[in-house]
């Protein structure tokens, strides 16, 4: 793999994302419940706890493939789910969510690439009809990734004929090619066959490693959360029970709630 | 005299050829009506447009629940009357078996559209493409290979549903059949070469169908 593709991004704001009071509701269901928190640029954070406690639906809020009910989200010091309309925060409108969309980028635990396009064209699709860049340019760029995620010689394959862990290489390199100042992780790792997973995880090491993206990233692979992250947030029915560095959430947990979960996940392997 | 008059078969074969071709034009004509404009109404209703999605929606359950033979009769004459608008025999076929399918259609690209999965809409919104691409480079591209046998179906219903042109004097293969029988008192032949020439148009037609569907399934 190459060492040093620029994936440059970010001028820097104090906190590249930030949720103030954010409530989320399915139906009767209430899955956020007045979250707070923030994230630094640059920062990378892991969020785990058990299935239903929230934790995808903050990414999902973040790409805005949700709304919010109540309380407002900021990425890079703009607002997400809002706009300042004469000193008023009114509900964000579709120009404003694509300006902001622009900073954030997210690969999904099932892959969702363009079935109907080669693995090339799946990355240069959105830096051109989005971007505005130049088709040689955004190929370019394409086939630097594509080297980056091990996949140089894919970049005409489809992705039926690709396995999972490939696929998944080449949706983390999609999600690049926007050069993303935000890069969401939503289990990214979860459909895969298990001697596929390493890979992928390779790859995102070394991103988290070489680039200043902010990733903020859902797993339950607590060695990948160890070795990645500054901060882990353990979350459990909406809110955070405990925030913490890696080497102290894993070792050492102040929460009873975070014992009992990394103690049945840990079993699980 | 004979079952089989060859001689008189040969006669007819010009005219019926004619009509021939006229059948062929107004399916061809009316199913790319009937395409175009059912993308258009599948769009619209999804689109969900205040009054134009639900007005959309109306037309389409009032055209589905009515006869094709009573659209064709209201096109032609009732139009005219209202409208002062006159169009061609044939024209009026093909808008009338056009519109009338494109309700078909229309569901069929909804049912096409509705099998994309959801992560493709998403991965697209993650990618900030907009909507009209999104539209032109994920989802229809996706959803119309899966239904293309299905629209192919609808062709070939179309073209056993094009002699009720006749009822609006198009003289199309069923019309030039029974005219050449009235005139000569024989209807052996014209029917007999008629119904011939609808199985070689459809027949080849439906086993291209049945391979499509076949390739479409292996996807």
């Amino acid at each position: 793999m190459s060492g040093n593709i620029d994936l440059t991004a970010a001028p820097r704001a104090e906190k590249m994302i930030q949720f103030d009071g954010v409530v989320k509701r399915f139906g009767e269901a209430t899955v956020l419940r007045g979250l707070d928190f923030h994230v630094k640029p640059g920062e990378h954070v892991t969020l785990i706890g058990p299935s239903g406690s929230g934790k995808t639906t903050i990414l999902r809020l973040l790409m805005t493939l949700e709304r919010v009910d109540q309380g407002t989200i900021q990425v890079g010091g703009d607002y997400l789910s809002h706009m300042n309309r004469g000193g008023k925060l009114v509900p964000a409108d579709e120009k404003h969510l694509r300006q902001v969309r622009n900073r954030i980028g997210m690969v999904f635990q099932q892959f969702n690439l363009f079935p109907n396009m080669n693995v090339l064209r799946n990355i240069t699709e959105a830096p051109i009809r989005v971007l505005g860049l130049a088709r040689d340019e955004a190929e370019q760029r394409a086939r630097d990734l594509l080297a980056m995620v091990g996949l140089a010689d894919k970049a005409d394959a489809h992705p039926s004929q690709l396995s999972g862990g490939q696929q998944q290489r080449v949706a983390i390199a999609r999600a690049l090619a926007m050069r993303p100042e935000v890069l969401l992780l939503d289990e990214v790792t979860s459909a895969l066959d298990p001697e596929l997973v390493a890979g992928v995880l390779n790859v995102l090491r070394e991103v988290a490693a070489n680039t200043d993206i902010t990733l903020l990233c859902v797993t339950h692979e607590m060695g990948f959360a160890r070795d990645v992250s500054d901060r882990v947030l353990m979350f459990d029915k909406g809110q955070i029970v405990e925030d913490a560095p890696p080497e102290k959430l894993f070792t050492d947990p102040a929460e009873q709630r975070t014992r009992e979960f990394l103690r049945a996940v840990i079993d699980r392997d | 005299m004979d079952l089989w008059n060859w001689p008189f078969a040969w006669q007819i074969l010009p005219g019926l050829l004619h009509g021939l071709l006229i059948t062929f034009e107004a399916t061809v004509l009316g199913s790319a009506l009937a395409y175009v404009l059912g993308l258009v109404f599948a769009l619209v209703r999804r689109a969900r447009v205040p009054v134009l999605s639900q007005a959309v929606w109306l037309f389409v359950e009032f055209i589905r629940s009515t006869p094709l033979l009573v659209q064709l009769y209201f096109l032609y004459f009732v139009f005219p009357a209202l409208f002062g608008i006159t169009l061609g025999s044939l024209t009026t076929g093909v808008i009338g078996l056009g519109v009338h399918y494109a309700t078909y259609t229309s569901e069929v690209y909804r049912a096409g559209i509705d099998a994309v999965p959801r992560g493709q809409w998403e991965a697209a919104t993650a990618l900030n493409l907009p909507r009209g691409r999104t539209w032109t480079s994920v989802i229809l591209p996706q959803a119309i290979p899966r239904v293309l046998p299905a629209l192919g179906n609808y062709m070939i219903s179309m073209l056993k549903e094009t002699p009720l042109l006749l009822s609006i004097g198009v003289l199309d293969l069923v019309g030039q059949a029974q005219a050449a029988g009235a005139a000569a008192y024989r209807y052996v032949e014209p029917f007999t070469l008629a119904g011939l020439f609808f199985l070689v148009l459809s027949y080849p037609a439906s086993v291209l169908v049945r391979r499509l569907e076949r390739r479409v399934r292996q996807h």
